[in-house]
């Protein structure tokens, strides 16, 4: 593909033409799925478009989005960590939304779309349990069961996610299968689906999966990105960069799509680097992969010479996804979007340093952001930068245990 | 004659119904594939090699099981190629490949129909392969005389039935239930009206499956079509170290 070839898939994304029909985005995306899902996945696409844009769902999803949810979250200043790295820092607070991470507004989302679609019973999978978490919240809101499915790998590591799941009336389903980590999850998910496509609903957690989900997902998601813009204008100006964490890519497609028009902004997603940069290391699909198949969607994908799908490594749950939203694929293909990594050590230290300065304790997954967003800065001083603070670090308890302050270093510096 | 239409005539027979079996390759072991290949297909009308994925989304709990043993095994895509290039026998049914898409992207399309046909492949089965998104592997298989087969299930609609009928290859993959593969819950009351739309849809031979265990399912399905699936009961079978030859006979009314 030539040059002009990229900036026409670009303008098409831009005046709101993509995806297109079969649900692509350029080359990827698509609906690659067992047919016995061909008829729920077309069903699922006429809902997405009659209520998606229907005053009266809008109202509702508004409604629960101000009152339920807690929107909008607040863009706050990160006067301390702009000193210390040399830029002007701002943060958009997803962490402070219901259940604590950006989760909820596609969950509630889904949750109202599954209702008026007459679903009897929602299906859904998690890895790090807060899309678990978020999706028992909001089925309860609506009053539908919900059955969630979590590797046993990750039930172990997140206990806690667990209890709340249970709390909040879900069923929680150890997959012991496969790799028994969120891969796994989607899977069995998919076989649950497929064995009552009519009367189960799946309430997928991020912007993959076969065609409609990676559209419903960013337009449920896309409330980040334009709350963050207009709430820039409002007290300083536009970025000069953007930064947000990937892993299947909800949150920084969400983020990204408020600032896709303004040029100006550099855009930047950071996946997980892991330990490094072997296969099996770490889980930077889009800066080491290759374009596949898996779990409905053609996109960049972490596998072997073979076909097979790769295990991958993050310190954070959340990340740790060996594929990626087809969108975020395209987007590194007509170069809007750069994507970088920041290493499980770049995270940790990275969300030491937000906590000591700013008194925020950031979800690992947004530490990553946060690492992104310190490296750019280092090369280029006195810039604008909004980072997209996802989820709060709560739930990273557990993990951080492993990973002392360490105060001789100077993560708590008083001489700062 | 194109391998596609040999497929076909292998599967419509006169007065008795066909049979299709399922293994995955080198499952329970890696050295006995050859073997086994051998005797399944002496006792059946057509053989689905399974090549295996680390993530059958459509696959039950045998299926998935004997994938992941054989990905231990080493057994992949090219491995498999190979063996069937090294085989000092002529194969008496022709042989399918069954295999999630992402093996056969990433061996290459055009590679993939050239390396088939070489070796006495005649078509392929994708479960995660809907019709609209088969073009570039069906214009591939289709410069070769490769079957592309079509599923159809009881939730596709009349429409889309015929659609998928009418482009179909080699025999129409009639799916007995929604679900996954290996269900124990036996045949759908409703599987004989659904049996005679399909077959009604169709100028191929309809053959039927998932769940498929006993003589008198099988009996139930002739009533309709031409021919039986058998898979995840085989792989149940070689597991308890049972002749699939044996077993596979011991299905035939």
């Amino acid at each position: 593909m030539t040059n002009e070839d990229h900036e026409a898939l670009f303008e098409s994304l831009l005046n709101g033409s993509l995806p297109d029909d079969e649900g692509r985005f350029g080359p990827f995306g698509g609906r690659y799925v067992p047919e016995t899902l061909m008829p729920a996945i077309d069903r699922l696409t006429a809902g997405v478009h009659r209520y998606l844009p229907d005053a009266q769902f809008q109202q509702e999803l508004q409604s629960e989005l101000k009152s339920w949810v807690g929107r909008p979250t607040a863009l706050t200043h990160a006067p301390r960590l702009s000193d210390r790295w040399g830029a002007e820092v701002w943060f958009k607070r997803e962490d402070l939304a219901h259940t604590g991470a950006h989760k909820i507004n596609n969950t509630i989302g889904q949750a109202l779309l599954a209702k008026a679609l007459g679903a009897q019973r929602i299906v859904a999978e998690t890895g790090a349990g807060q899309h678990g978490v978020a999706s028992a919240a909001a089925c309860a809101r609506v009053g539908l069961p919900c059955t969630v499915y979590m590797g046993e790998i990750d039930v172990a590591r997140q206990a806690p996610n667990v209890d709340r799941m249970h709390r909040l009336g879900a069923e929680v389903v150890p997959v012991t299968s496969g790799d028994r980590t969120l891969r796994s999850a989607i899977d069995e998910a998919i076989r649950d689906w497929v064995s009552d496509p009519k009367g189960n609903y799946y309430l997928l957690g991020s912007a993959i999966g076969p065609h409609p989900y990676p559209y419903l997902v960013r337009e449920l998601q896309a409330v980040i990105g334009r709350e963050a813009r207009t709430q820039l204008l409002e007290r300083t100006g536009l970025p000069d960069a953007a930064f947000a964490c990937v892993g299947g890519g909800s949150n920084a497609i969400g983020l990204f799509h408020g600032f896709l028009a303004d040029r100006s902004t550099a855009l930047f997603g950071v996946e997980a680097g892991g330990r490094g940069v072997e296969l099996g290391q770490n889980s930077a699909t889009l800066a080491s992969g290759r374009p596949g198949v898996l779990h409905g969607t053609h996109t960049m994908l972490l596998y072997d010479d073979d076909g097979q799908i790769q295990e991958t490594h993050s310190v954070s749950a959340g990340l740790d996804y060996p594929g990626v939203g087809p969108e975020h694929a395209l987007l590194q293909l007509v170069g809007r979007v750069e994507y970088v990594t920041a290493s499980d050590d770049e995270a940790l230290a990275a969300l030491d340093e937000c906590c000591s300065l700013e008194g925020i304790l950031p979800a690992l997954e947004s530490a990553h952001a946060l690492a992104g967003a310190k490296q750019w800065a280092a090369a280029n001083r006195g810039k604008r930068i909004l980072v997209g603070m996802s989820g709060r670090g709560d739930k990273d308890m557990p993990i951080l245990a492993d990973y002392p302050v360490n105060r001789s270093k100077g993560s708590v510096d008083a001489a700062a | 004659m194109l391998p596609r239409d040999q497929l076909s005539d292998a599967l419509k027979l006169e007065g008795r119904p066909s049979l299709v079996a399922f293994f995955t390759a080198g499952y329970p072991d890696r050295d006995t594939f050859l073997d086994v290949l051998k005797e399944v297909c002496s006792a059946a009308d057509a053989v689905e090699i399974g090549v295996p994925f680390t993530d059958p989304m459509a696959d039950g709990v045998t299926v998935q099981r004997s994938s992941q043993v054989a990905l231990e095994n080493g057994v992949s895509l090219g491995w498999i190629f190979d063996q069937l290039a090294g085989r000092d026998f002529e194969l008496p049914a022709p042989v399918l490949l069954m295999s999630y898409l992402n093996p056969l992207y990433a061996f290459g399309f055009e590679d993939l129909a050239e390396r088939a046909l070489e070796t006495g492949v005649s078509g392929f089965i994708v479960p995660d392969l809907p019709y609209e998104e088969s073009g570039p592997l069906k214009q591939a298989l289709d410069a070769k005389g490769l079957a592309l087969v079509q599923l159809v299930t009881p939730a596709t609609p009349k429409e889309r039935l015929a659609k998928l009928c009418s482009v179909s290859e080699g025999f129409v993959y009639a799916v007995t239930r929604t679900g996954i593969t290996g269900s124990s819950e036996g045949l759908p009351n409703d599987v004989s009206d659904y049996l005679a739309a399909v077959k009604s849809a169709s100028s191929l031979p309809v053959c039927a499956g998932f769940g498929v265990r006993e003589q008198e399912q099988v009996r139930r399905i002739a009533e309709h079509a031409d021919g039986v699936i058998v898979g995840s009961a085989l792989l149940e079978a070689l597991e308890a170290g049972r002749s699939p030859r044996e077993f596979l006979e011991s299905l035939r009314p």
